[in-house]
């Protein structure tokens, strides 16, 4: 399992990458891991407005669909088309796939996300 | 949960392992599209040592075994499996099952995993005549190779010759690796392919020696998530999904497994009467137009209104789209109508298709 540095991690195995006042999020490679092969990405809306531990988006793989959840509060400004035509993208490069920006309307929910090295033994311990 | 005797080569194989209906059994090894996709091409081997095996056995053995299953056996030859739902008075299945005939007096009911007990239990409950049930199934372990180089594979460990098996034929008593084995051209993947019944002490060598056998031809260890999408593809049912206590087989589609013109059975009145009055709801190929997978359980629906719902769906690695098949109302199930599936609150557009989705590669001799 790979876990990168320079990454924000939550409890229900998103990647957030800071951009100033943005916040890239994905699924860690332990979430597509334990998904297996990801046949669809469901592309959420721009503009929508969302409080941390709503569903951003669902990526559903050959077994079932699984909810990703916004680990941060604030408006979607940016959404990541191409997982729409590619959703294995994500099973080969998770940290290079993030399936939404969000404009972070509360800061301070970026201080309660995990480090690399307190995700990495969070991991250990699910197994 | 129980454990097949192929359990701990699972674990060495790396395999994810699920509880499927209280049963250990592998998921995946490498990844359900990878297997999925070498089974198509190449050959897979499954453990299928889960389903159960119920042998009848006894002079009135043939007019039993015709009297609980649809299907009818009157004229089957020896060493040849008939394919045959099982109705309860309702003409809902009881379950769907493969019926080995040795001779007129001994068959060996090949049943699923989740049904066993409640099986064995019907077939006592209406059991009568001179005839002898047992549940064999923890002295079998099964496995079945799958894809157009299982025969190719199989060959290497087998004293009889392939080639002059026919589809759903079997050797009552083959040798793979030595030890007697049932043989049968049989499957649920949509490919031609085998399944071996051996007494389950002799199953980790033989797992070991096909593993060893198709290394050069591609084979891999396949498991329940390749199986399923397989069988989706070929719009083979599942019992759960597409049959159920609650569903025909009429409604099912497997109305030629129905055999309404031989002597009463179990369920004849029921769907005797509903082939005269029409099929008012059937499973039909959905295929989506819209993005989004259907799912089992999910509304289908036209013109707003619920028609029905979803028994299987899934991206088909195949054909390279998201499939399904549902039970509708016969008046939308007709090929080319529009319909919608209600997928997380939104109707997204579909289409009835014909089933099944992937034309079988049968070897039929």
């Amino acid at each position: 399992m790979k876990v990168m540095q320079g990454l924000k991690y939550s409890k229900d195995h998103e990647w957030v990458k800071i951009e100033g006042n943005k916040a890239y999020i994905g699924i860690t490679d332990y979430a597509q891991h334990s998904l297996g092969d990801i046949v669809f990405v469901e592309i959420p809306e721009v503009g929508k407005q969302l409080n941390s531990g709503d569903v951003l988006s669902v990526v559903e793989s050959v077994k079932a669909a699984s909810d990703v959840y916004t680990p941060v509060s604030g408006k979607i400004v940016e959404v990541n088309q191409s997982l729409g035509d590619s959703p294995e993208k994500i099973n080969e490069d998770p940290y290079g796939c993030w399936i939404a920006a969000i404009e972070i309307s509360n800061p301070s929910e970026i201080d309660t996300l995990m480090e690399p090295d307190d995700y990495e033994r969070f991991c250990k311990e699910e197994e | 949960m129980k454990r097949t005797p192929l359990y701990d080569r699972h674990c060495e194989l790396g395999a994810k392992i699920v509880d499927f209906h209280g049963w250990a059994l592998p998921l995946q090894y490498s990844g359900i599209i990878e297997e999925h996709r070498k089974v198509r091409n190449a050959a897979g081997l499954f453990d299928v040592s889960h389903m159960g095996e119920i042998a009848v056995e006894g002079p009135d053995a043939t007019e039993f075994v015709q009297r609980i299953i649809t299907n009818d056996i009157s004229r089957t030859k020896d060493f040849r499996i008939v394919y045959s739902p099982m109705c309860n008075p309702d003409g809902g299945v009881v379950d769907d099952i493969l019926v080995y005939k040795f001779s007129s007096d001994f068959y060996l009911l090949v049943v699923n995993a989740s049904n066993t007990d409640k099986d064995y239990q019907w077939i006592m409950e209406n059991f009568r005549g001179r005839v002898e049930v047992k549940n064999l199934s923890e002295e079998y372990a099964q496995i079945a190779v799958q894809g157009p180089e299982a025969g190719k594979i199989l060959q290497k460990l087998v004293n009889i010759r392939l080639e002059e098996l026919k589809f759903y034929n079997f050797v009552p008593e083959a040798e793979i690796c030595g030890r007697k084995a049932i043989i049968s051209r049989t499957g649920y993947t949509g490919e031609d392919g085998f399944e071996i019944y051996v007494k389950s002490e002799f199953a980790p060598v033989i797992w070991d020696s096909l593993l060893d056998a198709g290394k050069d031809c591609g084979l891999v260890p396949a498991g329940l998530g390749a199986r399923d999408t397989l069988r989706f593809e070929a719009a083979l049912p599942l019992y759960g999904q597409e049959l159920s206590e609650e569903i025909t087989p009429l409604e099912a589609g497997l109305g030629r497994f129905v055999k309404l013109d031989k002597d009463d059975f179990i369920g004849k009145a029921a769907l005797l009467k509903q082939k005269s009055t029409g099929v008012k709801r059937r499973i039909a190929g959905l295929e989506m137009v819209d993005r989004g997978i259907p799912r089992t359980g999910y509304d289908v629906t036209a013109d707003g209104v619920k028609i029905g719902y979803v028994t299987s769906g899934n991206f088909s690695p195949t054909l390279g789209k998201n499939l399904g098949m549902a039970l509708v109302d016969s008046a939308y199930s007709e090929v080319g109508q529009e319909v919608s599936v209600v997928i997380r609150n939104k109707e997204l557009k579909a289409r009835i298709v014909v089933l099944p989705f992937y034309s079988k590669r049968y070897v039929k001799g």
